[in-house]
């Protein structure tokens, strides 16, 4: 993947980093305003939603490219807990801990693709892209 | 970063200057709450125009700032919500319900002084 870059993710600060790596990707890519908005809000969210389960993690951002679309990719990975009971914490406003539950729900409908995949005891890999139009 | 907090006759002006990490703005809770007593305001605004994302911490946080300072007694107002902002806001379904808002630093002190003249005159 070109352009893939990486932010650790064990401090609050980090989640401010996370989203401004992920802002001047999308600038670079060709994203403009509201959109680049959106797609700093979405990392913002899945940024804290390690920090609020796993204490630390990765953010990973990186273009992406489908045939004539390109777009950019994030994938936030940690080893903490699992999530288990992906549905549930899919729902609006459902928060296992703290939190207004509307981290990974609200990242979802900011991004055009989202997929989670989660094992108890192992970790949890949230992947998201948002195409160019 | 800090964030700066000026007097301005009954009104705290605090205006946010650089992105803010979480830990900046349960400061500027702690702050506000403090200097409201000190100088006995009676209404804060908070200039959000720099801020790059209002996340969902962010909109609790701001949240529980004005809900805290209303039970001290001031109101609270929150102005330069970029529309990019509001966008990703209204997009994660946050809201500043029960929260005053106005577009720029010169509506906020307008909102504030209509909203204060009024609480006077119906004895609210």
């Amino acid at each position: 993947m070109e352009n893939e870059s990486r932010v650790p993710i064990s401090s609050n600060i980090d989640i401010v980093t996370a989203r401004q790596h992920g802002r001047k990707l999308a600038l670079e890519l060709g994203f403009e305003g509201a959109e680049v908005t959106l797609i700093a809000a979405a990392i913002s969210e899945v940024a804290r939603n390690i920090m609020d389960h796993a204490k630390r993690g990765e953010i990973i951002l990186a273009n992406v490219r489908n045939g004539n679309k390109q777009g950019i990719q994030i994938i936030a990975q940690d080893e903490g807990p699992g999530i288990p009971n992906i549905p549930q914490a899919m729902q609006y406003g459902y928060s296992s801990r703290k939190g207004l539950g509307v981290g990974l729900p609200g990242a979802k409908w900011l991004m055009d693709e989202f997929f989670i995949v989660s094992h108890i005891g192992k970790g949890t890999t949230v992947t998201m892209r948002k195409w160019l139009h | 970063m800090h964030v700066p907090i000026l007097k301005q006759g009954d009104y705290l002006i605090a205006s946010v200057q650089s992105i803010l990490s979480d830990e900046d703005l349960l400061q500027l809770r702690d702050d506000l709450a403090a200097k409201v007593g000190k100088f006995r305001s009676r209404a804060v605004i908070i200039d959000v125009t720099v801020m790059d994302v209002i996340d969902s911490f962010a909109t609790r946080t701001l949240r529980a700032i004005a809900h805290m300072l209303k039970l001290r007694g001031a109101e609270t107002v929150i102005v330069g919500i970029q529309p990019e902002v509001a966008f990703a806001m209204v997009q994660l379904g946050l809201t500043l319900e029960g929260v005053g808002t106005a577009l720029d630093l010169e509506e906020g002190l307008a909102f504030l002084s209509t909203h204060s003249k009024r609480s006077i005159k119906h004895g609210k």
